[in-house]
């Protein structure tokens, strides 16, 4: 703009509307190390909802001619202790894990959402309560206490996914808490004071939206440890039950055979790393894209 | 004489300071202490100062985006101070505010079509197509154009920006707008713009601005009536011209006197004020003023000097008009 005009200047092409998310996604986009987290990613949410028309064989087609055989043309991945094809079972444990994943972090984001969104904007003692609330989950550590929920609940892999998401909320609470705690000091928030809203509608329209960046990346870093939870819990024989092919349980299973049959455990073993090592990737992708630092 | 649209009656805003682990309340900042003013309709009050002299928190008073300690602000003959959420809500159709900060006075996430029409649906007015006609008009009326309905935020500049913040004030048909250092975040040059759309706003829509900024210069441009602020209270107001002219109280002689002259070989003839503006935590006693006044009396540090008309609109907090006022009367 030169000079000063009456009216604005402005170029009369009519460029495209893009907004602040559209933005983030083209950052998203040129990432490599993102795309390959999302492919694997993708991979393993394909897996687990095509599973059961790929897999050979079932969970639990026991074959005891055939046990503890190593890979072959036949069994890709080689049998386990009863005969069962591992292919199959670590193909079909993909739907097991990416459950308690998604579900378990979902659950965590809607409990902790809502607890930080009270905490941060009403503030006093609502916040004085909550954030107690949250420090003492918090004084436990995680796998700790996630072990004392499932015992007290009955070990099962609902019970496990719900422990899980226990133990996550108070993480997803205090950082929706921080963020409404900033958000809400914004001047545009002020602005829809200033211009007659209620809060129900600043606190949903205004102070929400613009809170859920730091918790899409957190919540896909988090699938990641959900996933490792689960599986050590399944270890633990706390979390899937015999004969559900969840790779943690799959794995402690394996345990006694290590020496003579390794390929038992290093398949379930390779299936957690790639699926937390593709969420893991895709969450530093989104951090970048959406941290307004990295933007000019 | 016909009543004040606005009528602010000693408007107190102290934010306590707290200490210790259980939060005990050790004094108070004494943001706006005792504040009162009238601004007729179509009229302009400038409230200058220098920064953390409270003009900020009186605006935002005066409509209870800050719950004031105490006061009574009267709109409309009606008493604001008392109203409920939901009256006071209803009644922010006519009081709107345009914010210092362009680029955060704006929600990213929302298109301009979103942020313009919010206030209308608030306050349920028009349907879809009214709504939309209204955003392109108002859009036309602050110099940008209805294609930018669709854009984001960021993709403007901040003048642009400043302007989407007014045309959002305006959505409503305020009788009332309070800006609030609304050109201080701008280049100069965006600024006359602002300024001007400002002025030829007011004339059209027939509006009344409370026009709060630091520089004296905007605020002769826009103004009717300045009032001059210091650590919390009016020291001065009066009529634009007057003010300018012929300043009363050491403070506003002393702000003017800063004004920097277009010409190299100007002579200033006032000394500049020195030191800090005091903490309004612990304010001095007497005239707030009294330890950078160089025309300091006596008795300054003592007694608080109380805003009276010295002349047919021109009022003054400063004893060395009080002595001479109360003289004359003896």
């Amino acid at each position: 703009m030169t000079g000063i005009t009456p009216e604005i200047q402005l170029p009369e092409e009519k460029s495209k509307a893009r907004s602040p998310f559209q933005d983030s996604l083209r950052t998203f986009r040129k990432s490599k190390v993102a795309v390959v987290g999302t492919i694997i990613v993708a991979f393993f949410i394909l897996l687990a909802i095509f599973g059961p028309w790929i897999a050979p064989q079932g969970i639990n087609e026991q074959n005891l001619k055939l046990r503890l055989l190593p890979p072959s043309s036949a069994h890709w991945f080689g049998t386990d202790v009863f005969g069962r094809d591992i292919f199959s079972r670590v193909i079909l444990g993909a739907r097991l894990s990416l459950l308690v994943g998604f579900a378990s972090v979902a659950l965590s984001i809607i409990i902790g959402s809502i607890l930080g969104i009270l905490a941060g904007y009403y503030g006093k003692w609502v916040d004085t309560i909550i954030s107690r609330f949250f420090d003492i989950l918090l004084a436990f550590p995680s796998i700790l206490l996630a072990i004392a929920i499932v015992t007290a609940l009955g070990p099962s892999l609902f019970n496990a996914l719900l422990a899980i998401a226990i133990v996550n909320v108070p993480n997803f609470g205090r950082l929706i808490r921080s963020k409404v705690l900033s958000i809400k000091e914004e001047e545009f928030i002020t602005a829809a004071r200033a211009v007659g809203m209620r809060d129900t509608r600043i606190l949903w329209g205004h102070v929400l939206p613009n809170s859920m960046t730091p918790i899409i990346v957190q919540g896909t870093l988090a699938i990641a440890t959900a996933i490792i939870e689960a599986a050590a819990l399944g270890f633990l024989g706390l979390g899937a039950q015999a004969p559900q092919p969840e790779w943690g349980k799959m794995l402690a299973d394996a345990r006694i055979y290590l020496i003579n049959a390794p390929w038992t455990m290093i398949f379930p073993g390779l299936a957690i790393m790639l699926t937390v090592l593709g969420f893991n990737l895709m969450g530093d992708g989104l951090r970048d894209a959406f941290d307004p630092k990295m933007k000019n | 004489m016909t009543e004040p649209l606005l009528k602010v009656k000693g408007l107190k805003k102290y934010f306590p300071i707290k200490a210790g682990v259980i939060g005990r309340r050790v004094g108070d900042v004494k943001a706006v202490d005792d504040v009162s003013f009238e601004i007729m309709e179509g009229e302009t009050l400038g409230i200058v100062g220098e920064s953390g002299c409270g003009k900020s928190t009186t605006g935002r008073s005066i409509m209870r985006l800050i719950e004031p300690t105490a006061g009574e602000v009267y709109f409309e003959g009606k008493n604001v101070s008392t109203m409920s959420k939901e009256e006071l809500r209803k009644a922010r159709r006519d009081i709107q505010m345009v914010f210092q900060d362009p680029y955060a006075s704006l929600n990213p996430r929302h298109n301009i079509q979103k942020i313009l029409e919010e206030p209308l649906k608030v306050h349920g007015i028009g349907n879809d197509k009214e709504r939309k006609e209204k955003v392109a008009k108002l859009l036309e009326i602050v110099g940008l154009s209805s294609y930018h309905a669709s854009r984001y935020p960021h993709q403007f500049s901040g003048g642009q920006r400043q302007r989407i913040g007014i045309a959002r004030a305006l959505m409503t048909n305020p009788k009332l707008i309070i800006a609030d250092e609304p050109v201080s975040a701008l280049d100069v040059s965006i600024q006359a713009q602002v300024l001007n759309l400002m002025k030829d706003l007011q004339q059209e829509l027939k509006l009344t601005y409370i026009f709060i900024a630091h520089d004296l210069g905007v605020v002769r441009h826009i103004s009717d009536r300045v009032g001059v602020m210091y650590l919390g209270k009016m020291i001065e107001i009066s009529e634009s011209e007057a003010l300018y002219e012929k300043p009363l109280h050491p403070y506003t002689q002393a702000l003017l006197a800063a004004v920097p002259v277009p010409d190299p070989d100007f002579m200033r003839e006032t000394q500049l004020l020195t030191g800090d503006i005091p903490s309004p935590a612990n304010p001095p006693t007497g005239c707030a003023f009294h330890t950078r006044c160089p025309l300091k009396m006596e008795h300054c540090d003592q007694r608080v000097p109380l805003l009276i008309e010295v002349e047919p609109g021109h009022s003054v907090a400063c004893h060395l008009y009080t002595e001479a006022f109360s003289n004359d009367n003896k």
